[in-house]
């Protein structure tokens, strides 16, 4: 029954455009999709040149990813939280509690899934390209340009990866977002608010609405790469 | 315009795990030609070629081209036994080697088409390359070695798994290249092939060149006891 | 495409801030779940034109966010908490602005006879008799020191597998007990708001030990000269005035008074 009432609250959210609703909505998109973009502009070359590149440092790196990814979110947020605090390394730029703290902990909780899932993606891309762009006399740079370039598919994939745990992620961006009504609260912390006021149906409701637009932004995102050239590979 | 050549393999070794695959070869190569290299399977001609073209690393001796070795590997390109396609179109494709040096998209893009047509692919430009028949990828393969015009082609096996149609083809294009002042070392384990584009031979057994010889002397009966037995398909060991 | 969305993505949410003036106040869970945050930050706005920022989180917290200068001020209700924050240098000066209660919820069927109790006290000892199962925060929060410092008057040591400290907020803790059927000391407020009320009731309350009183203490410039120090005192003026004392004593949930104004 909760479930049932949880629908109907989702439902009754949507059709009056609940101006709060929106609000939230738009934010966790903002804060996401923002994240998004930086992580991926960091993870996906770096998944790159991790399956190009021999570094001496390259086992360290991945099991480095490798072991950030298993690192829950609190966690993160707790470390943002400290270095932003007024009394830590970065306060003076007066951070916490805003927007882009939540982007930051995101970006850091999103770079290691997006790079490890590029790097496993590329690395069977690079296999096949191996010998042709090592005769073509290739730079390192332009290596990692046609695999980002080639995989395209494979990496929009690891970016949905990512958007998935981010905008679904409530523990790091509760502690340094600090879920201040009108200023940085998102679905994910109105639904831990209302759940703890015990206002399930509430929280249900926005659940749905975070499920819906989870959907509706991968769809989107799908369609936008399969438009292009036909989609056929 | 030869500035690759002469090239000489003094005790030139390709080692994997401590095994010796080929070598050591000592061997000089002169700018004219095609030169054909043959052997039974396993022989190490693919290693052979990757040794030479510097996509496997020299495990002992030395590679000399008549050129700083940084330039003579900008005039060389290699065609695979199994073509690589790139997972983009043919012009993709095509363009991708031109690009890498920085040609513009235009000049790239008309030079792409030309060799598409050259290649019998100009109505296949906006296809995925992945998605082309085993015949149409190695000729694509061989359109987009050739685009940058090198001064060497090494070729291995490129019609290892064509039927007769698309092996003449190929050799069509071959020959044309050859008869531009496209240096050729190809590897076959078609007799036919090696007759009708060689004019000289590279046997190879057991990692070593057996023989070196025109193509003349090595088909007209002077070559060495196993090359015989090797050319009647004996089976050499 | 996505450029436009984004720009005005941004351009709305950054909209939404920068116009008024902004301070940052911590307060603790039970005062938010109050819902009087709701009545009284639209007339703070009104009145003096502050955006004031909650940070919604345990006594605890609240203080840390304090000490660390994360927060201009801070609303909390733990005297002890409060001392040590104002010894520290970290506040500069502690304010009443009004109390409310704590009062004992647990399963209607009420094995352990708490609605019976004559004090707080004896509310606790006929739980610890019964065994009856009990939730407590055990957060370090306001509430959850309150609830410690009871269990010490009663001269009770709580504990047994009847003890259940679950590290929650108030609504937790109270979805925790809803689903244990067990006993639980709130304030008044988070449990009249509370909206997954099940089984549970509201037994025992009155006994002067449970008055709950809530403090307002800027954060000292001194130590963090990028505090929002007028703002604070703006703030302070308006809780103390007039009109914050007509809202504060007028605001009811299902008809009951959850609020003393007592500011001086
Ligand atoms: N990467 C490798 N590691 C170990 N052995 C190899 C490797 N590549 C080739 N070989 C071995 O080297 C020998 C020569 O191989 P190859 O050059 O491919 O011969 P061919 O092309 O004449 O058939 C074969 O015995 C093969 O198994
Ligand atoms: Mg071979």
């Amino acid at each position: 029954m909760e479930i049932w009432s949880g629908i109907t609250e989702a439902f009754w959210l949507l059709v009056t455009l609940d101006a709060d609703l929106v609000e939230i909505t738009l934010r966790s998109l903002y804060v996401t999709l923002t994240a998004l973009v930086i992580a991926s502009a960091i993870a996906l070359p770096l998944g790159a040149l991790l399956a190009v590149r021999r570094f001496r440092a390259r086992r360290i790196t991945i099991a480095v990813l490798n072991a950030l990814m298993g690192l829950p979110p609190v966690v993160v947020g707790l470390i943002v939280y400290v270095l932003l605090s007024r009394s830590g390394p970065f306060g003076v730029l007066g951070l916490l509690f805003t927007p882009t703290a939540m982007i930051i902990a995101q970006v850091i909780i999103i770079v290691p899934l997006i790079a490890s899932i590029a790097h496993q993606a590329l690395r069977e891309l690079w296999s096949d390209y191996h010998d042709l762009l090592i005769s073509m006399n290739t730079t390192q740079a332009q290596r990692v340009q046609a695999l980002l370039w080639d995989g395209r598919r494979a990496l929009l994939t690891a970016s949905l990866a990512g958007f998935g745990r981010a905008i679904g992620e409530v523990g790091a961006i509760m502690v340094v977002g600090g879920n201040i009504d009108h200023h940085t609260r998102v679905l994910t912390t109105a639904i831990a608010l209302e759940t703890g006021k015990g206002e399930f149906a509430l929280a249900l409701g926005l659940g749905f609405v975070l499920i819906a637009m989870a959907i509706a932004v991968n769809l989107a995102i799908h369609v936008i790469g399969r438009t292009e050239r036909g989609g056929r590979w | 315009m030869s500035n690759l050549f002469p090239v000489t393999l003094e005790g030139a070794t390709l080692r994997r795990s401590g095994k010796v695959l080929v070598g050591p070869v000592n061997l000089e190569l002169r700018a004219k030609g095609v030169t054909v290299v043959i052997g039974p399977n396993g022989a190490g001609k693919t290693s052979l070629l990757r040794m030479m073209h510097g996509i496997a690393r020299l495990g002992g001796g030395s590679i000399r081209w008549a050129c700083p070795p940084e330039e003579a590997r900008a005039h060389q390109a290699f065609v695979f036994q199994q073509p690589i396609m790139m997972r983009r179109s043919v012009l993709g494709n095509l363009t991708y080697p031109l690009r890498l040096t920085g040609t513009s998209w235009s000049e790239a893009r008309d030079r792409a088409t030309q060799a598409a047509t050259e290649v019998g692919l100009a109505d296949m430009l906006d296809r995925p390359a992945p998605y082309l028949s085993g015949g149409e990828r190695q000729k694509l393969a061989l359109a987009r070695a050739l685009i940058t015009r090198p001064e060497l082609l090494f070729l291995d096996e490129p019609c290892a798994s064509l039927d007769g149609r698309a092996t003449r083809e190929i050799e069509e294009i071959l020959t044309r290249a050859a008869a531009a002042g496209t240096r050729l070392i190809m590897s076959t384990h078609d007799m036919g092939q090696a007759r009708r584009l060689a004019t000289e031979v590279l046997f190879l057994m057991n990692g070593n060149i057996h023989e070196h010889s025109s193509a003349e002397m090595f088909f007209g009966g002077s070559a060495s006891p196993q090359a015989q037995a090797f050319l009647k398909g004996d089976i050499v060991e | 495409m996505k450029r436009t969305i984004f720009a005005a993505l941004s351009a709305a949410l950054l909209a939404t801030g920068a116009i008024a003036d902004e301070m940052k106040l911590a307060v603790t869970t039970s005062f938010h779940n109050s819902g009087l945050s709701d009545i009284l930050l639209p007339r703070i706005k009104e009145d003096t034109g502050i955006e004031v920022q909650l940070l919604v989180v345990g006594t605890g917290q609240a203080i840390k966010l304090g000490e660390a200068g994360d927060v201009d001020a801070i609303l909390v209700h733990s005297r002890k908490a409060e001392d040590g924050f104002l010894a520290g240098g970290f506040g500069t000066h502690r304010r009443e602005i009004m109390y409310n209660d704590f009062v004992f919820i647990g399963p209607s069927t009420d094995a352990a006879h708490v609605a019976e109790a004559e004090s707080a006290a004896n509310a606790l000892a006929r739980i610890m008799t019964a065994q009856a199962p009990f939730v407590s925060r055990g957060d370090d929060s306001g509430t959850h020191k309150k609830e410690l410092s009871l269990w010490a008057a009663a001269e009770i040591a709580p504990e047994g597998a009847w003890y259940k400290a679950v590290g929650a907020g108030m609504g937790a803790a109270l979805n925790t007990a809803a689903g244990l059927d067990a006993y639980i000391m709130a304030d008044r407020a988070s449990w009249l708001n509370f909206g997954n009320k099940g089984n549970l009731a509201l037994l025992y309350a009155g006994d002067p030990i449970l008055f709950n009183q809530y403090a307002y203490l800027p954060v000292n410039p001194d130590k963090h000269e990028h505090v929002e120090t007028e703002l604070a005192a703006k703030l302070e003026a308006w809780l103390v005035s007039d009109t914050a004392k007509a809202l504060i004593n007028d605001y009811k949930i299902n008809g009951e008074t959850l609020f003393v104004f007592n500011a001086k």
